[in-house]
């Protein structure tokens, strides 16, 4: 008796908290990206034309977690198969703020692009019993500046 | 000691290959912060002491990158790239690995 309302305060506490943070960190991330927008982002590996003077490699990580709800349901679509809504909107945020903190870092150093970007997604506490869920996200890329 | 994972430097060539030259570093979790971590796992969010300790890492795995790369005389670092793998429950590796060249001032 004493787990399950363990257990119901847990994913309560997970849905409510969990919902208010994700809203919070998104419209964060929304700001965040507009002012950072001027500082482009490539994937290429080419040089742009220019004079370029200084090149030097900016990166940016965040570790993130689901909630205790989100996990829940994560866990039932696993049964049925299909999308998991819950963990798109978990790698969403953690690839959006590694980017931010990528472009925060590159425009520290006064820099007008980053090219070359890569994405590079693991799951931290995997193996670690039931602690599926945080994942973390790094953000690499070379900085160009005049 | 030039760090990229860019191909070609503006403004420089190179002078010479040296081969792949590469960092390694495996961290575990301090257990404290690991239950506070387990905190947030109720609540989801961003682990910031996750994030420090893997950043930290990363640098580390880096650094060790860099002694490499000058040990064996180089200049510079280039196609750096980087990964991560779970060795165990609760402990991360972090692998930066890369291209050690020497670099020369391009010629007017």
């Amino acid at each position: 008796m004493i787990e399950l309302i363990v257990f119901a305060t847990l994913t309560l506490l997970g849905y409510v908290f969990g919902r208010i943070a994700e809203r919070k960190h998104f419209a964060s991330i929304r700001s965040r990206e507009s002012t950072l927008k001027d500082i482009l982002i490539f994937n290429e590996r080419t040089l742009p034309p220019g004079e370029w003077r200084r090149t030097q490699l900016v990166g940016g990580n965040v570790v993130i977690s689901v909630d205790y709800f989100k996990r829940l349901a994560a866990g039932l679509r696993a049964l049925f198969g299909g999308r998991v809504t819950a963990y798109e909107s978990l790698l969403e945020r953690g690839r959006r703020e590694a980017l931010l903190r990528m472009k925060e870092e590159a425009q520290r150093l006064g820099a007008a692009m980053v090219i070359n970007v890569r994405l590079e997604t693991a799951s931290i506490s995997k193996g670690a019993g039931d602690q599926i869920g945080s994942i973390e996200v790094y953000a690499y890329g070379t900085a160009l500046g005049r | 000691m030039l760090i990229s994972n860019i191909e070609v430097i503006p403004g420089r060539r190179i002078s010479r290959h040296l081969g792949l030259v590469q960092g390694n570093t495996v961290r575990a979790k301090h257990v404290g912060k690991d239950i506070l971590a387990g905190f947030k796992n109720i609540f989801g969010g961003e682990l910031k002491a996750y994030t420090d300790l893997l950043g930290e890492a990363r640098e580390e795995a880096v650094a060790r990158m860099i002694e490499h790369a000058r040990s064996i005389g180089a200049n510079a670092v280039i196609n750096v790239r980087f990964s991560t793998s779970s060795v165990t429950a609760g402990a991360a590796e972090l692998f930066a690995y890369g291209t050690a060249v020497v670099l020369e001032d391009e010629l007017p």
